[in-house]
């Protein structure tokens, strides 16, 4: 019944007029701008706390130095604004519509599910995180005197852009548990409790909750391994990882949405 | 603690309000254990999702004992784990009603119902609450075994220790609620509270040993923490459980305790008074 046909310029096309229309809706809240600068700054603060504590006491933990963990705390409130500006509000909405059986009225348009399905909400106050944790990674790359070329910065964006995508798809096939269980209020919770771990390099944890938070969660490849490009100290073998581990996940979480939505039987019944 | 703009029935005499209160009490506690367990699947997302935060804690300041010589301030990597996993329970304890909730019941106007019963609604939400905790408190100790068995704690208390821990998780409990009713009652005024509510959050983060223990923190940070309500709600408890401790810093924290309790209670009669003339509600 639905058509799967939309090209990947038609899927951009179709992004950029919903974030638009969504960005525009948002805009009329002007406050909410800086209630939202205001919460960033204190959790910003929280965590520049924590560091100073640590520091305090010791010149490196698990190998990383301080201006290498500050790089990494802006690389989690980067990604963290990037999950709750775009990714997460997709992914509640879906998962409350699949509930409700309203995600009816989605699977009538003419354009593939899942594109329709993830860009329908932007919360664009969210995205203040972006460019906290972006002053934040400047900041961490100025201390640590080490030249950032074009190359490292490259690869920074575009390890960056793959954590994005593998949280995207971690979240697409959470919401798509929807499909099967049906009380999932609490998810969000679960997520953002988890994510908290991603302020710190996934190398500190002992190795069962390492492996946890690298492929059952993968925060490792979301915050750790772009902040190990901007601080110089990327293997090779993690970047094809990460190239690898996101491409899995796309083909993955994509055959899981459709397999629930064959099981999604709507609210006319 | 009858709201002021009440008409009710004439008082029950003193007897028989404590009789009615505690019955009062029973039955909203037990009508929360059979609503919470209905959802224990949502209340595990949400214990696994908080413990999280103590495991991050945990993971780092055992890292930096064990690469500072075995241990910070006497906390060895045995004793962060004890602290952090007791702390899993306490902060389960902590978590009252939200100020933040203040904005629908009073905009929205649910207080109205809850202003035509013969008691002060903060009874409602202290029973409840309690009732949950009873329900947090049984789901919790499969998490604790699965901390232990991960982290290895060290923890040896007396009873003690056991005694006082189970009191003053208790104390904790009645002194957040009171303190944040306070605060959600700000809504009376204005509803554009989420500012002052973050800024008070993050104080409590930070003072009251959910960061880290306060022994961690500089002298003047922890001088700072001795005159505020924080650390007898998060802090002492854990510590009365974990250690180190005498009998006298014992006897200090459940008076520090009582003393806050008293304050709180006495804030939220005050404000309650004067805030709650605020309150009007449009009939639907």
């Amino acid at each position: 019944m639905r058509a799967d046909r939309t090209s990947a310029p038609d899927a951009a096309r179709l992004t950029v007029l919903f974030l638009r229309i969504g960005a525009l809706n948002e805009l009329q809240y002007r406050a909410n701008f800086f209630i939202q600068l205001m919460q960033s700054l204190l959790a910003l603060a929280t965590g520049l706390v924590v560091l100073a504590l640590v520091f305090d006491r010791t010149d490196e933990l698990g190998g990383w130095s301080r201006p290498q963990l500050l790089a990494v705390l802006g690389v989690f409130t980067l990604m963290g604004g990037i999950i709750r500006s775009v990714i997460q509000p997709n992914m509640q909405r879906l998962l409350e519509e699949i509930r409700l059986g309203t995600l009816d009225y989605l699977l009538l348009k003419p354009e593939d599910g899942q594109v329709l399905a993830s860009i329908r909400e932007v919360r664009i106050w969210q995205a203040v995180d972006i460019l906290v944790g972006g002053v934040v990674v400047a900041a961490a790359v100025v201390q640590l005197e080490g030249r950032v070329g074009w190359l490292e910065a490259a690869s920074f964006l575009g390890l960056l852009a793959l954590g994005a995508t593998t949280i995207y798809c971690f979240w697409l096939m959470l919401a798509a548990a929807g499909f099967w269980l049906v009380r999932m209020d609490e998810v969000q919770e679960l997520f953002t409790g988890i994510y908290r771990a991603g302020a710190y390099p996934v190398g500190i944890y002992p190795g069962w909750l390492r492996a946890v938070l690298t492929f059952l969660v993968p925060l490792a490849f979301a915050v750790t391994v772009p902040a190990e490009a901007v601080t110089g100290r990327l293997e090779q073998g993690n970047a094809a990882l990460a190239l690898g581990m996101t491409a899995a996940l796309v083909l993955v979480s994509r055959r899981v949405f459709r397999m629930g939505l064959r099981r999604y039987s709507g609210a006319s019944a | 603690m009858t709201g002021p703009v009440v008409p009710v029935a004439a008082p029950l005499p003193e007897e028989g309000r404590v009789r009615a209160m505690a019955r009062l009490y029973a039955t909203l506690m037990r009508t929360a254990v059979v609503e919470q367990f209905q959802y224990r699947a949502s209340n595990y997302f949400y214990m696994i999702g908080m413990v999280a935060e103590p495991v991050v804690y945990l993971v780092v300041w055992s890292t930096i004992a064990r690469s500072t010589g075995g241990s910070v301030e006497g906390y060895t990597p045995g004793r962060f784990a004890a602290y952090y996993i007791v702390w899993t329970l306490v902060r389960n304890m902590n978590i009252v009603f939200t100020p933040y909730g203040w904005e629908e019941r009073v905009r929205q106007g649910q207080l109205a119902g809850q202003l035509l019963q013969p008691m002060h609604p903060i009874h409602h939400d202290l029973a409840s609450f309690a009732g949950w905790k009873v329900v947090v408190i049984i789901l919790w100790l499969p998490i604790a075994g699965v901390l232990t068995i991960a982290f290895r704690p060290e923890l040896n208390p007396t009873l003690l220790q056991g005694v006082v821990f189970f009191v003053a998780i208790w104390g904790a409990y009645l002194i957040r609620s009171l303190l944040l009713w306070v605060l959600g009652m700000v809504t009376f005024w204005t509803t554009r509270v989420s500012a002052l509510y973050e800024a008070y959050f993050v104080a409590e983060l930070l003072l009251s040993g959910r960061l880290v223990p306060l022994a961690l923190m500089p002298g003047w940070a922890q001088s700072v923490a001795g005159l505020l309500p924080f650390k007898w709600t998060f802090g002492f408890p854990i510590t009365a459980l974990v250690g180190p401790i005498d009998r006298r810093e014992l006897l200090v924290g459940l008076g520090a305790q009582l003393l806050w309790i008293i304050i709180g209670a006495l804030l939220v009669k005050a404000v309650w008074r004067i805030g709650v003339r605020r309150f009007t509600a449009v009939g639907g």
